[in-house]
């Protein structure tokens, strides 16, 4: 087989990768060590798509993860759930309201659609919000959900349309190399040859590159997520409370109406769960729910269907390692998209395509160095991370 | 509006119970208090509890079981199942006619703590399994909980109307299957050893050895040293055009309804399956007075107890052999069933078609185990045990004894100082044999008899309260084994035990001496069915054992027996010839064919019925080169409905196969909590 590319796993980053690979006119093989595409952490993704980030490298390439999202439909005639609504910050507190506020500076500064709202024009956005002690909020209009489960199917599909094949079931077990030049990888089933490799595995990204001794800090964190039954419409955007939770065991939690109607919900757990076990334990639940109940009383009543725990891989900056490592010719990251890996994905795609093929950047190559994997991890932090 | 509810029944005592009234989309209905909104509407003659928001089709009740979510109700706006939600005093419920909207809530909340308990044992399901563990444990001073999603105790034993199978001694032969649930939870309640929760659904195992449990909407987290799972078995389901009527469901369904709420769930059934379920549901219908069509079963032969089948058939109920049901015809509600005969490859052979008029199917294709809470708990390396259907599906007494032998086995685990008999282990396995062969033989006359029983239990199955009952010893297994047919060795002197007490209504008494002219003689015939239609001197249809007409009787006599409670002992004059032949009398004519086969809209099926995938689209997904369930997830949203894939996995699997696909290596779905839907107020600790 003549590839040009093989990207390593069919996630929410790989996936839409390969795609714009292959449109760019590179050979591009995926290998995914799991049954079929999205059934990593895809699956697991609650589907909130924004631009509303500290960051602006982040801000640029969700901008653009958001124009591939809110137009797929048009493009690629799938549909993919894409839901409009906007992302929603709200504050119940002083604190919440000035860094916000303080964030929505730059926000704009780098193209993003941002309002303040205050309490009356919020809850006539949100009608269902606990108004008690409610001060205001953010709203960023052009945010959106999309089903993480239908995008990975979509992705894969036109993947598939423009030649490029995927390899399931199949693990790379090596990086095969010619000094410091990439030339293939090697799976439990055999080896393919190619220049360029761009590792997409997020949870395992950093096991991958063990075989060329190379260390990508990337630490999965557990996050658990639950659904409800579908629901008639009444919920717009998706809503993140920044505080942290009455009962010490939550940072800031976010949850949403997606595009069938079923309320989505997550939290941050407090102190972090390191590793990557993905087993539901019995905490979730009840703090889960008083979160909920406390900003939308009327979910007291909603039926919930399913929980589950993802992976969250972490860098320690809370920034996502995107771009060419500086020492390997050929060897493309992109991992460690700290939870983020769903919302990003397609604008990261085209991002390194552009990379690849020497094409036009998403991003100023200036601003891009923020996910350079050779930067110093430990400067900054993200604060909407 | 008719009142769809039964004024009396042969075996079941009706309770009065005060009435309530409630309110369905706006119009005033009676209830009866404590009983399920699902049953009340039923009573009320209403059997579409709304419409599927994605198609409109019309939903009803499918499994009784608190599992599917197909019966969503509103009540006072809020989206609830209405099987599983009593009905109360001015209750609005509304039919759920698209999305459910959450009602408006203006009040802040108030939260409360979430109970944590610990516990040595935690028993999930207090049917025959679980109730017969717990009474071993409680017998060997271990105190745990038992909890069950039902007000009552006994888990399906509480739906069965019939004498029970097995032997007296391990497993309560010879009594009807609702008294032996009495009999255990009463006994139980004495031990004092066990905290029993009703109402209480176990709906989820986590990871920190936990089980999450609703007790009337109030949740908890239980911590036990070991872990019970006796929850039983869920209907298997079955696609075929229609198969998503409302009027189609599973046997349990019509059980829970009919024996249960005591509602005349219908007036024409026909079944599809004939294992022990479907045989026995099937009488279970008669006793209601609701008319049994006929019943299909896809193998050349019923995979029941012959006994069952032959009851059936003795009634006047037909049964096709290797036949299927082509379609369930009719729009909002069924309107009749067509059944076709199969080829060896159970492919339907055409012009074999026909339709018969009936409003409700019911499914008894077999049963699989619920065991999504031992495997989640046994990969979480909690110390847990399965007992009865949920571990291996067999018949209730087999899971009487099964929680009997699991409960030692924990008490050991849990280093009490028992044993467990050898012959135990043998004896479970026994109980839970399948039918073995059929041998039938001829009446043996024995000289100078004035009266002798006539014993057609000709298929080993393992049951023997007969050569209990009959004071004289004149009915014995030579052999000891109780899978060995009984035979009886003389000196009968006409007590009718025996008669009374065959759990398989095969025994009858031949009068021999009845007419000295040798014209007539006398036979004596159990009946369990509505007493209103039989009278002194009514001329009967005879039938022989198996069903096939034989002649003309006539009731002389009608009689209780004290061995078995509302078991009715009739004596019909036969002619002298048909001594023998007779075996009793038909209830029922035969079922009318439609005279025009109904014709087929579109072959196409429904598979996963809470996101109405069909089995073309499936199909169609396979083709494309799916081979992991939850690729077809996110293609088809199969199994992302509320059932979590409960009623579809199988289906899928099949048609996977159909499809040439070596199913070993098509990925299951991935199982998460919960196993039902929770409202979230429940985790917030507001029970209200």
């Amino acid at each position: 087989m003549n590839l040009d590319v093989i990207v390593i796993g069919a996630g929410s980053v790989g996936t839409p990768t390969a795609l714009f690979l292959s449109e760019a006119g590179l050979k591009v093989a995926v290998i995914e060590k799991n049954p079929s595409t999205g059934q990593g952490q895809n699956k697991a993704a609650i589907g909130g798509v924004r631009a509303t980030h500290s960051d602006p490298a982040k801000i640029g390439i969700g901008l653009k993860s958001l124009e591939i999202f809110s137009t797929w439909k048009e493009v690629y005639g799938d549909d993919i759930g894409w839901k409009a609504g906007g992302y929603s910050y709200i504050a119940y507190r002083e604190q919440e309201v000035s860094l916000l506020k303080k964030l929505l500076k730059i926000q704009k500064e780098f193209g993003l659609e941002i309002e303040w709202l205050d309490k009356k024009d919020l809850l006539s956005y949100i009608p269902y919000l606990n108004p008690v002690n409610l001060l205001g909020g953010t709203l960023s209009i052009k945010d959106g959900q999309v089903s993480p489960l239908k995008a990975s199917s979509s992705f894969a599909r036109q993947a598939i349309r423009k030649g490029v094949k995927f390899f399931y079931n199949e693990e790379v077990v090596e990086i095969l190399h010619n000094e410091h030049k990439i030339n293939g990888v090697r799976t439990n089933k055999g080896d393919y040859f190619c220049e360029t490799v761009v590792n997409a595995a997020g949870a395992d990204a950093s096991i991958v590159m063990k075989s060329i001794g190379l260390e990508i800090p990337i630490f999965p964190e557990s996050h658990e997520a639950g659904i409800s039954c579908p629901l008639a419409h009444f919920l717009k955007p998706l809503i993140v409370d920044l505080r942290e939770g009455p009962e010490g065991k939550t940072s800031n939690f976010y949850f949403g109406q997606n595009d069938e109607g079923a309320i989505i919900f997550c939290y941050t757990p407090e102190p972090s769960i390191q590793g990557i076990d993905r087993d539901c334990t019995s905490e979730f639940l009840p703090v889960i729910a008083r979160r909920l109940i406390d900003v939308i009383p009327s979910l007291a009543y909603m039926p919930v269907r399913r929980v589950w725990r993802g992976l969250y891989p972490m860098t320690p900056d809370g920034i996502p390692i995107a771009g060419r490592e500086g020492n390997w010719e050929g060897l493309y990251i992109l991992a460690g998209m700290c939870g983020q890996g769903f919302m990003l994905g397609p604008g990261f795609g085209k991002e390194i395509t552009a990379q690849i093929t020497n094409g036009k950047p998403v991003l100023e190559p200036e601003i891009s160095k923020a996910f350079s994997i050779n930067r110093d991890f430990s400067s900054q932090v993200e604060a909407l991370k | 509006m008719e009142k769809k509810r039964l004024q009396s029944h042969p075996i079941i005592n009706i309770t009065p119970r005060k009435e309530v009234k409630f309110k369905f989309n706006g119009e005033e209905m009676s209830a009866l208090e404590g009983e399920t909104i699902s049953s009340a509407l039923f009573a009320n003659g209403i059997k579409i509890f709304g419409h599927h928001p994605k198609d409109g089709s019309p939903q009803g009740i499918f499994c009784a079981n608190g599992q599917c979510s197909q019966c969503l109700v509103l009540v006072n706006n809020q989206p609830l199942k209405a099987c599983m939600t009593l009905v109360r005093k001015d209750m609005d419920v509304r039919s759920c006619e698209e999305l459910p909207s959450l009602p408006q809530v203006k009040k802040n909340p108030v939260f409360k703590k979430i109970n944590e308990i610990k516990t040595q044992v935690l028993i999930v399901g207090a049917g025959p399994a679980g109730l017969n563990a717990a009474l071993e444990l409680a017998r060997l001073k271990v105190k745990g909980i038992i909890v069950d999603d039902k007000p009552e105790l006994g888990g399906k034993l509480t739906l069965q109307t019939h004498a029970f199978f097995g032997s007296i001694k391990d497993c309560f032969a010879g009594t009807r299957g609702f008294r032996i649930g009495e009999k255990l939870a009463e006994e139980l309640r004495k031990t004092g050893k066990f905290k029993i929760f009703s109402n209480t659904t176990a709906i989820g195992i986590f990871k920190d050895g936990y089980v999450g449990l609703l007790k009337e909407n109030k949740y908890m987290l239980v911590k036990p040293d070991i872990l019970l799972i006796t929850c039983g078995a869920r209907e298997k389901a079955i696609s075929f055009p229609g198969c998503d009527l409302p009027g189609v469901y599973g046997a349990g369904a019509f059980q829970t309804l009919v024996n249960r709420d005591m509602i005349k769930a219908s007036d024409k059934v026909f079944i599809v399956g004939g294992g022990n379920v479907g045989l026995i549901v099937g009488y279970h219908a008669l006793q209601a007075n609701i008319d049994v069509v006929g019943l299909v079963e896809a193998l050349p032969e019923i995979s029941g107890y012959k006994v069952h089948k032959d009851k059936l058939r003795r009634l006047g109920v037909p049964i096709w052999t290797r036949h299927t049901v082509r379609s369930a015809n009719g729009k909002e509600k069924i309107e009749s069933i067509t059944i076709a005969e199969i080829d060896e490859k159970f492919k339907m052979i055409e012009g074999t078609e026909k339709s018969f008029e009936v409003d409700t199917i019911l499914i008894s294709i077999g049963l699989n185990p619920i065991n999504e809470l031992y495997e989640q708990a046994r990969k979480f390396g909690m110390n847990v045990f399965s007992a009865g259907d949920a571990e291996e599906i067999a018949e209730a007494s087999a899971a009487i004894f099964s929680g009997k032998l699991t409960g030692r086995k924990i008490a050991k685990e849990l280093r009490k100082n028992v044993e467990i008999p050898e012959e135990w282990h043998k004896l479970a396995e026994i109980l839970k044999s399948k039918p073995g062969k059929t041998t039938i033989s001829d009446v043996k006359i024995l000289e100078k008899e004035n009266v002798m029983p006539v014993i057609r239990c000709y298929q080993e199955i393992p049951c023997n309260p007969c050569i209990d009952a009959c004071p004289f010893n004149c009915i014995t297994i030579r052999s000891g084994n109780i899978m060995d047919l009984p035979v009886y060795e003389g000196k009968c002197i006409g007590c009718g035990k025996c008669v009374a007490i065959c759990p398989g209504l095969a025994i009858n008494l031949v009068f021999l001496d009845y007419d000295e002219k040798k014209e007539k003689s006398m036979i004596l015939v159990p009946y369990e069915l509505d007493e209103t239609m039989i009278n002194i001197d009514d001329i009967v249809d005879t039938m022989d054992y198996e069903g096939n007409p034989v002649g003309k009787g006539v009731i002389k006599k009608i009689r209780k027996h004290q061995s078995m409670e509302k078991r009715l002992l009739v004596s019909i004059e036969v002619p002298y010839e048909e001594r023998f032949k007779a075996a009793s009398f038909r209830i029922r004519q035969d079922s009318r064919q439609l005279d025009n086969i109904v014709e087929l809209v579109d072959d196409d099926m429904i598979v996963c019925r809470c996101e109405r995938v069909t089995a073309r689209e499936i199909r169609e997904a396979i083709r494309s080169g799916v081979t992991d369930m939850n690729e077809l997830k996110s293609i088809l949203r199969t199994g992302m409905g509320a059932c979590g894939g409960k009623t579809c996995e199988s289906l899928i699997m099949q048609i996977f196969k159909s499809e040439g696909i070596d199913t070993s290596l098509v990925t299951p779905f991935t199982k998460r909590p919960l196993v039902a839907e929770v409202p979230l107020k429940a985790f917030a600790g507001d029970k209200k």
